[in-house]
């Protein structure tokens, strides 16, 4: 490369100067759980910490709920359940609205607490996890008297008590996707975010303080996986939703099934990202990053099998690389990082394991130069190129920003191939003809399909997936059905 | 001197043929005096899995076709079955059926056919919808037949309630393989001629007649099967086909409220329906919502 365009190369000599966000948070040191509208010890006595994965930090001890606890929570808010459920639903709109904006005018210190206890970046807190779960309270504050009127010819009639059970992407967002149509259909709520994650949902429940939420309505207890599953198993519990791996998923099925416990599942993806010579490439190609370097890849719906057209597939991989290039991985709170922490040190090993196993069946491996900071869990920008479809980077959930580029010539054989997964959560579309994006997007076996965009979400559009993504679907009109019985 | 009937043969219906059970096993049903009806083939777990392939190739196809046509598929099924009346009654009495009862069996029939014809072109309006996001987008949400799915007929109605699942299946592109009812099976494969003979793809609808100890965790547990569903009133059953259905996420519906009393909702075709929701950039000059 010649001297002169090296200069048109990004990040070399024209360093930032660091941005950092600055509004302060106060971290309590330890905390308590959520429960019947007051903070109260976990019987088990036990805390675990809570790091920041940027720095390895503590940042807080958490409680671990037991089965005590959880059975205190849930009979808390099966007591809630008796008047929350009788209160007009314009009664119950108000309080969801209050929360709403609260949620804005604190959006600050929530998106500022987010990424230091997720690792994201302070862009992506500040504009899209925030924000969003403000909204989701905001649009489902309006269907609680209003929820005749979604289900033409049936009688909707609230379920009980839900046991949420959220992961650790999007912890604020996810615990907003749950809550707001639980509490907005005249549910009660017990819900346990990931254990990495859990300090945005306690201080949500703050909020809820704040609002003047009647006690009971929402119960937060943390914990790790058998706390999640004393809330499955619990016969208190007549909803349960939960977002995370399909493995854990199914473990949750079976031992829900026959008990008449209504569920829904948000599970894994391995989304097709499909690229025609059509396409307007440069837009393509911030599409393919936003698709699977948004929060580091950790986004069930990510972009992580991106599809080019043979005979563009040298324009897309030069430009690619090279807004990869320009990514900037560092401190998740400083306002320029586009690429924050992994979050845990046990996501780190999984993202590593696959990178060795990409290496070891010697595909080629394009990752950013530029070393990573000494403390904190990191992983460069990275993409493997002519992928086979049995290859396992293009099989299965690498959950990190991991890229498997395969190529295709025609639209068939691109169908096939994007279908061959028992994944079916998202997929992406790139091309300029219409009638090409309706082909692709009625053969795609995907709940969500972007086309000539990705990564969008909003509270009026459904979410969810085909296949062993999982079932039921969150937000808008179709989310609803997931917290009402709905009868004939 | 009175004439020797001609006594009817009754097999299986998978793939638009009318095969044998491959395990060569039958069952003899017994009238309600104990009298021979009939040899019926007991299907096998092999045969299950038979019909999973023509039903994986018609679904994709079917569900290619316009809703309009679909409409006048399930009409036509109608049209096939009031011909044919006469021998569905008389297959009715055979089974302890009064004249009364299975007259209104087979009207029933032929009512649930008509209504859900009808649907066939009219749910996709009522369970879709255009999403006001909040950014430069149009997005809509749009309801997908399932697949492929495997029903166990309700007991207590065995025409009507075989009727009731094929028209719900095919009027949301859906493929079916149903176990027939246990206690009035040679009705079911009569239906077969029916569905045979309405311009219904060979493959879509698949009937089996067997017992369903043996078949349903099959049912449950196939890895290209979209969808299962239970229409019968034995929880422990369908305890354990909800549990086999987790293998591949199958969605799993328990539909036991059939078993007795067949009622008509368009929300039975939605259960059978994904969501699929689509974006697309809408190009507003002015707006913020070109950034990604």
């Amino acid at each position: 490369m010649s001297k002169k365009s090296k200069n048109l190369e990004p990040n070399t000599g024209w360093d930032f100067d660091p941005a950092p966000e600055k509004v302060p948070v106060e971290i309590k040191a330890q905390y308590d759980l959520f429960i019947d509208g007051k903070w109260v010890k976990a019987t088990s006595k036990k805390f675990f910490n809570t790091i920041n994965p940027a720095t390895e930090e503590k940042l807080s001890e958490i409680s671990e709920a037991s089965e005590k606890d959880v059975d205190l929570a849930v009979k808390a808010a099966a007591k809630a359940f008796g008047s929350w459920s009788k209160l007009p639903g314009k009664e119950r709109a108000k309080y969801i609205y209050r929360i709403a904006r609260i949620l804005q005018e604190r959006a600050r210190e929530f998106a500022v607490l987010e990424t230091m206890d997720g690792g994201k970046p302070i862009r992506e807190s500040r504009d899209v996890d925030v924000p969003l779960a403000a909204a989701h309270f905001f649009y489902h504050a309006g269907w609680a008297d209003k929820l005749e009127y979604a289900f033409p010819g049936l009688k909707p009639k609230p379920i009980g008590v839900a046991g949420q059970i959220i992961p650790w992407n999007f912890p604020l967002l996810m615990a907003a996707w749950k809550i707001a149509p639980a509490i907005a259909c005249g549910n009660t709520v017990v819900l346990k975010p990931a254990e990495t994650t859990s300090l945005t949902a306690l201080r949500l429940a703050e909020v809820f303080e704040e609002a003047g939420l009647p006690p009971g309505v929402v119960n937060i207890i943390t914990g790790a996986g058998s706390t999640g599953a004393a809330l499955v198993n619990h016969p208190g519990i007549q909803k349960i939703a939960f977002t995370g791996s399909t493995e854990v998923g199914k473990v949750i099925r079976r031992s829900v099934a026959g008990s008449g416990k209504k569920l829904t599942l948000e599970l894994g993806g391995k989304a097709a990202n499909i690229v025609f010579e059509d396409a307007a490439i440069d837009q393509a190609v911030e599409g393919i990053v936003n698709g699977i370097y948004f929060n580091q890849g950790h986004v069930c719906c990510a972009g992580s099998r991106l599809f080019v057209q043979e005979s563009v597939r040298e324009e897309v991989l030069q430009k690619l690389k090279f807004r990869m290039r320009s990514l900037i991985l560092g401190d998740p709170l400083d306002k320029n990082t586009d690429v924050g922490a992994i979050n845990s040190a046990e996501q780190l090993k999984t993202i590593q394991h696959y990178l060795s196993l990409g290496k070891k069946e010697g595909l080629e491996m394009y990752q950013n130069a530029g070393g990573t900071p000494k403390k904190g869990f990191w992983c460069q920008p990275t993409l493997f190129e002519d992928v086979a479809q049995s290859s396992v980077i293009a099989q299965e959930e690498i959950f990190g920003p991991v890229l498997a580029i395969q190529t295709f010539r025609t639209i068939d054989e691109v169908i096939q191939k994007a279908n061959n997964t028992p994944y079916g959560l998202s997929a992406g579309v790139w091309t300029d003809k219409g009638s090409k994006i309706f082909n692709l997007t009625s053969e795609l076996k995907a709940g969500v399909v972007w086309a000539n965009t990705y990564n969008k979400f909003d509270p009026t559009s459904p979410f969810g997936g085909y296949k062993e993504s999982g079932f039921g679907r969150e937000g808008g009109i179709h989310g609803l059905a997931a917290y009402l019985n709905l009868e004939g | 001197m009175s004439r020797l009937e001609v006594a009817k043969t009754y097999k299986l219906y998978i793939g638009g043929k009318f095969p044998r059970t491959e395990s060569g096993r039958t069952y003899q049903l017994k009238g309600p005096k104990g009298e021979n009806i009939a040899n019926l083939c007991q299907a096998s777990r092999k045969d299950f899995r038979e019909s999973v392939i023509p039903a994986r190739k018609a679904q994709a196809s079917w569900a290619s076709k316009t809703a309009y046509n679909r409409s006048q598929v399930l009409y036509r099924l109608a049209e096939m079955l009031e011909g044919r009346k006469a021998q569905f009654v008389d297959e009715l009495k055979q089974s302890g059926f009064s004249l009364l009862e299975a007259k209104k069996e087979v009207e029933d029939s032929l009512e649930c056919l008509v209504h859900y014809a009808g649907w066939a072109d009219k749910y996709q309006q009522i369970f879709s919808s255009v999403n006001p996001v909040a950014s430069s987008h149009f997005n809509f949400s749009v309801c997908e037949p399932s697949g492929v799915v495997v029903a166990t007929a309700p007991l207590s109605n065995p025409l009507h309630g075989l009727c009731f699942l094929v028209s719900v299946c095919l009027a949301g592109g859906n493929s079916l393989i149903v176990l027939a009812s246990e206690k009035t099976p040679h009705v079911a494969i009569s239906f077969a001629e029916v569905v045979h003979t309405s311009d219904v793809p060979g493959g879509l609808v698949n009937i089996l007649t067997g017992f369903e100890d043996e078949l349903v965790e099959h049912f449950a547990s196939h890895m290209d099967v979209n969808a299962v569903i239970y229409a019968r009133n034995n929880s422990k059953v369908s305890q354990k086909m909800e549990l086999a259905s987790a293998d591949n996420m199958k969605r799993y519906f328990n539909w036991s409220d059939l078993e007795g009393k067949i009622k008509y909702s368009p929300y039975f075709i939605r259960d059978l329906q994904e969501v699929k929701t689509t974006w697309h950039p809408i190009e507003r000059i002015s707006s913020s919502g070109s950034g990604y």
